[in-house]
């Protein structure tokens, strides 16, 4: 029975529905596993036992009465806890939003609810995902599964963190800079970012709402393309959400062939900062790629070396106007109404002692790109930015089918170390940011561990907006050459928890 | 590109409604700084004649039908709310005393 926990999400779902094993027992065996590891690696911030439980059972009660079960039904999953959720508790990492309980579930909670997957809980989080570490949590940090005193990436490292610790097959993440992919890297877990608007953001609290987008994290590629196919689609709710049909990214996810396809190697993204180990797995990798049939390439992208710096006025510039509706006044935190104090006072002592450093850091820096006499040089400049990066994207496309690159430049580093250093935590998202520029869709899956640190190193692939089955293709491929190159999965070789 | 003060954070902070600490306002402007250097190269690009992107669709004015809908109940959109009176928000004086 302990092994159900290993069962991908695929397998998990036939096996409910051939009947070997109830949705119930599933529930059951994930909910023992939270209860067994999640001290140590603090990847929930809430479980609802009940609701999964009840949510089993009412899949169990589908299939006695015969009804048709839907891909992942019975399937456990944990939540971001940035996605509202009726009922239950959504604090986004803050203590703004302590004990907030939402009145209404986000679109995606909405669609997993309907697809009768089984939402175990609320997962670690960034404070509002600001952050590449999970450290920025008002609750504690989550340990990384494959070294407890490591991160487990960020703003997702919850999500992801609790994918390798095998206490849930499915997770939800959200990737403003990198937040799915960088958190996929460093745990050797897959993670996609989907064609920004894919996913609707309703429900989503929002950080920089350009930018910010939804999407699933894994074990195995295929599970992530059920899971995307599950949440993808046109929400009339959020403005933003793209009006067209999902690619087929299940059917790609198991085609096998990559026979033909053209691949461009990002030339940017690679030199000083970057691990021997990680290079030394990419290069492999793209030798892989080779003998697979692919024609891999250099391409340049001479924007992207101001991609990181262009994202550091955008997205802080949307969350200081995004942040402004924490304002004491409507729901969550409220501090110091004492009957002497007005409304304005409240509200910045309330935002003082809800918000944690990072946030306020990123609310002051975006108050300044936006005032008046630096608007032009740098919002403005940032926004130019943003097109060059399109334009390099553009023309890289126009060669070849996808990108890739390293997703992160380093493996997971030891909570702490860059814990004061905002600049040094910054560089994690290097290779991540210009696709949430751009807003094309980008995955990360798992390609080795460095020889130095024995710690998980995660390839990115960048597809063209609107073609997040090539990333599948390309994933679905790799992945299987590489499981049987290794005669199992990564995960495997993860210390027991 | 100039860094930022001590005294510019304080502004700034008292802008974006956050009451900070004075060793917190140090500590801020000390880092600030460091940010704000790294990220003013984008100024290489102020003068070139290039388009801002604001957003990566090419959307305007997204509209539903205006029909009525079930939406919130007035106790529903007030269970989160610090404080509420007779279903409205209770908030801290607003106005001035005189």
């Amino acid at each position: 029975m302990t092994e159900l926990i290993k069962y991908t999400a695929a397998e998990t779902a036939s096996a409910i529905a051939n009947g070997e094993v109830s949705a119930v027992e599933v529930a059951q065996a994930h909910l023992d596993r939270i209860d067994a590891v999640d001290k140590k690696v603090n990847a929930f911030l809430h479980v609802d036992t009940e609701g999964a439980l009840a949510a089993a059972r009412k899949v169990d009660d589908k299939r006695a009465k015969g009804e048709r079960l839907s891909p992942l039904a019975g399937v456990p999953l944990a939540l971001k806890d940035v996605f509202t959720t009726r009922g239950i508790p959504t604090t986004c990492g803050s203590k703004m939003l302590e004990g907030w309980i939402p009145p209404y579930d986000a679109t995606l909670t909405r669609r997993l609810k309907d697809a009768d997957v089984v939402i175990l809980g609320k997962t670690n989080m960034d404070e509002f995902a600001m952050g590449s570490s999970t450290e920025n949590s008002a609750y504690g940090p989550t340990g990384n599964p494959w070294d407890l005193t490591r991160i487990p990436g960020g703003s997702g490292g919850g999500s992801a963190a609790a994918l390798a610790a095998f206490e849930a097959p499915l997770a939800i993440g959200t990737d403003t800079g990198g937040s799915i992919r960088q958190p996929g890297a460093v745990t050797g877990t897959v993670g996609v970012k989907p064609t920004y608007g894919a996913v609707s953001r309703y429900g989503l609290v929002a950080f920089s709402s350009s930018l910010d987008q939804g999407g699933p994290c894994a074990r195995t590629v295929l599970d992530a393309a059920l899971l995307h196919e599950a949440i993808a689609g046109h929400d009339p709710l959020d403005s933003t959400s793209i009006d067209a049909p999902v690619p087929a990214v299940v059917e790609a996810a198991k085609m096998r062939d990559i026979r033909g396809m053209r691949i461009g190697i990002v030339k940017e993204f690679a030199g000083e900062g970057y691990q021997a180990g990680v290079m030394q797995r990419f290069n492999e990798t793209v030798e892989l790629l080779r003998e697979l049939g692919a024609e891999v390439v250099e391409v340049s992208c001479p924007s992207f070396t101001l991609a990181l710096p262009a994202y550091y006025l955008i997205a802080p510039s949307e969350c200081s106007s995004n942040l402004a509706r924490f304002d004491a006044m409507r729901y969550g935190l409220r501090v110091g109404d004492d009957g002497t104090r007005s409304a304005e006072q409240v509200t910045a002592l309330t935002r003082e002692a809800g918000f944690g450093d990072e946030v306020k850091r990123r609310i002051i820096l975006g108050t300044y790109a936006l005032s008046s006499g630096y608007y032009d040089a740098y919002y403005g400049s940032a926004q130019k930015v943003r097109t060059l990066i399109s334009r390099d994207f553009d023309a890289a496309f126009a060669g070849v089918d996808v990108l890739i690159s390293p997703t992160t430049p380093t493996t997971a580093f030891p909570i702490g170390e860059r814990a004061d250093d905002p600049m040094a935590m910054y560089l994690a998202d290097l290779c991540t940011i210009p696709s949430n520029l751009a807003g094309n869709a980008a995955m990360s899956l798992p390609c080795g561990l460095a020889p130095e640190d024995n710690l998980p190193v995660g390839l990115q692939i960048i597809a063209p907006a609107m073609a997040d089955d090539r990333l599948y293709r390309v994933g679905g491929t790799v992945e299987a050459a590489l499981n049987d190159k290794w005669g199992h999965t990564l995960l495997e070789e993860a210390p027991a928890l | 590109m100039p860094g930022i003060t001590r005294e510019e954070v304080a502004h700034l902070a008292r802008l974006s409604r956050l009451e900070l600490q004075a060793e917190e306002l140090d500590h801020f402007a000390e880092q600030l700084d460091v940010i704000i250097g790294a990220v003013a190269r984008v100024s290489e690009v102020a003068g070139q004649d290039v388009p801002p992107t604001s957003h990566p669709l090419p959307l305007s004015n997204v509209m539903r039908a205006d029909e009525v809908r079930q939406s919130l109940t007035p106790e529903q959109a007030l269970s989160g709310a610090p404080a509420s009176e007779d279903q409205r928000f209770r908030v801290p004086q607003i106005l001035g005393e005189d």
